[in-house]
């Protein structure tokens, strides 16, 4: 089973470079970390900022500088800064490469929910619904199994859907799945290491299915 | 030339009444127009609607409103970082609507724009969507979302010059440009007020036009809600939550 460093690491392979990347909050903001050296990446945080850096040294925090997680940040030379509707304009343009953020359920449509549990926590959709409504290229970062044991790769999502018909991969602390949202299904690509198909198959609530030959999944990092 | 310049908030403010519909700029605590916030405190005004992304935390920003019970309706994005505005929506005190980011952002746009909709494919297939008009293009479904109106737009800009014209700074630009727009008044407090003819007119943010009315404020806080440093090389991403968002 992969830690949320280990789904960070997985997910940052797929970064290529010169890309532009929106990190959401949570394990997303962890892949930034995993980000090869060589591979040359733009930041976008949707308070209105391309070209985000890492934290600032303590001392040189900026109340006038943060994230879309309200975290004190830096800029990296080359970055530039614009208002929230100019934001989610370049967004809802498909400007942005990748997008990679959490989510609490996925269906086997590729439907998402990660905004609200009705009754228990109502702390608003933020940007979730622009990006996943926009963006062309999703990854989500999610626990596959709750805390009760239960799988949040659904049939069909349970929760207040974010969006519906728009993840295509998904990558778990067990997996790498493709999701075939023209006909419904939840196909295995990559096993974390050590996990067999069969457990990620019994986690797997929604249609599953897998090759012949599964290969483990190589870490970046 | 018509003085937009008054000397504070209060005299800003002064026909704010119960009841109005108010835009706030900013992004969590960045950004947002503290002088006025406390003036709105100060003179009591209630049943106000708020137009703004976030809900302060529970003693700073529009929190310090929601505290005295001063907002009828609030309509943002994102309101996790406050425990009373929880409370006071799950007790139904509080009339909230939850809109995408994009959509409230692009809806003040619209406003400024002289637009009276926008389509947004953000919230299809949603309860976001339930009510709306849902019209497809090129095969994708978007929804028609209304440009706001609001009796006035409160915004906080780095400087501003005596007719007007804005200029922010970093991120505390956010949703301050586009709700400046939006105002039938429109309040401008900066940090440094200077003449006009100061300003280079190719570094102008907002221009005047949109401005109603300016003052240079007193006493910023400028609050940091999530302080995170780095002691070494590289990512220090220890105070990351489990969200997803």
């Amino acid at each position: 089973m992969l830690d949320k460093d280990g789904i960070a690491r997985r997910i940052a392979k797929e970064i290529k470079d010169g890309y532009y990347v929106n990190l959401g909050i949570g394990i997303p903001t962890l892949v930034a970390n995993y980000i090869p050296e060589d591979t040359h990446v733009v930041l976008q945080s949707e308070n209105g900022l391309l070209g985000m850096g890492p934290f600032p040294y303590e001392g040189e925090e900026d109340s006038d500088l943060i994230n879309a997680g309200k975290q004190t940040i830096t800029m990296l030379p080359g970055s530039a800064v614009f208002d929230s509707a100019m934001s989610f304009g370049m967004i809802r343009a498909q400007k942005v490469d990748l997008t990679i953020l959490g989510a609490m359920e996925v269906s086997e449509y590729g439907d998402i929910a990660n905004w609200k549990i009705p009754g228990k926590l109502v702390k608003g959709m933020g940007g979730a619904m622009d990006l996943v409504a926009s963006a062309k290229n999703i990854i989500v970062a999610m626990q596959q199994v709750s805390k009760s044991g239960d799988s949040k790769l659904l049939r069909n999502c349970t929760l207040p859907l974010t969006g519906i018909r728009c993840i295509r991969k998904v990558v778990t602390e067990m997996a790498v799945f493709e999701i075939d949202i023209e006909n419904g299904g939840f196909q295995l690509i990559e096993r974390a290491p050590g996990v067999s198909v069969n457990e990620i198959r019994n986690a797997t609530a929604g249609r599953f299915s897998a090759a012949d030959n599964v290969p483990e999944m190589q870490l970046g990092g | 030339m018509i003085n937009k310049v008054v000397t504070d908030a209060e005299e800003a403010l002064v026909d704010v009444i119960d009841g109005m519909t108010l835009m706030l700029g900013g992004f969590g605590l960045c950004g947002i127009p503290e002088n006025c916030i406390n003036e709105l405190v100060k003179k009591g005004v209630s049943s106000l609607t708020c137009i703004s992304n976030n809900a302060g935390v529970d003693d700073f920003g529009i929190g310090l409103l929601l505290q005295q019970r001063q907002v009828k309706k609030m309509i943002a994005s994102y309101v996790g970082e406050n425990a009373e505005f929880e409370r006071q929506l799950l007790s139904g005190e509080l009339e909230v609507e939850l809109i995408p980011q994009g959509t409230l952002a692009t809806r003040c746009l619209a406003a400024g724009y002289g637009m009276p909709a926008i389509f947004t494919p953000a919230g299809v297939g949603t309860e976001v969507a339930e009510g709306k008009e849902v019209r497809n293009f090129g095969g994708k479904d978007y929804l028609l979302e209304m440009a706001f109106e609001a009796d006035f737009a409160l915004v906080k800009a780095w400087r501003g010059d005596t007719a007007g014209n804005l200029i922010y700074r970093q991120t505390a630009r956010n949703f301050n440009p586009v709700m400046a727009m939006a105002g039938k008044v429109t309040v401008a407090e900066v940090e440094e007020l200077v003449p006009a003819g100061t300003l280079n007119p190719d570094h102008i943010h907002t221009p005047g036009i949109y401005v109603h009315r300016i003052f240079q404020g007193a006493n910023y806080e400028k609050r940091i809600e999530q302080r995170t440093v780095r002691k070494y090389e590289g990512l220090d991403v220890t105070k990351a939550e489990d969200y997803a968002g």
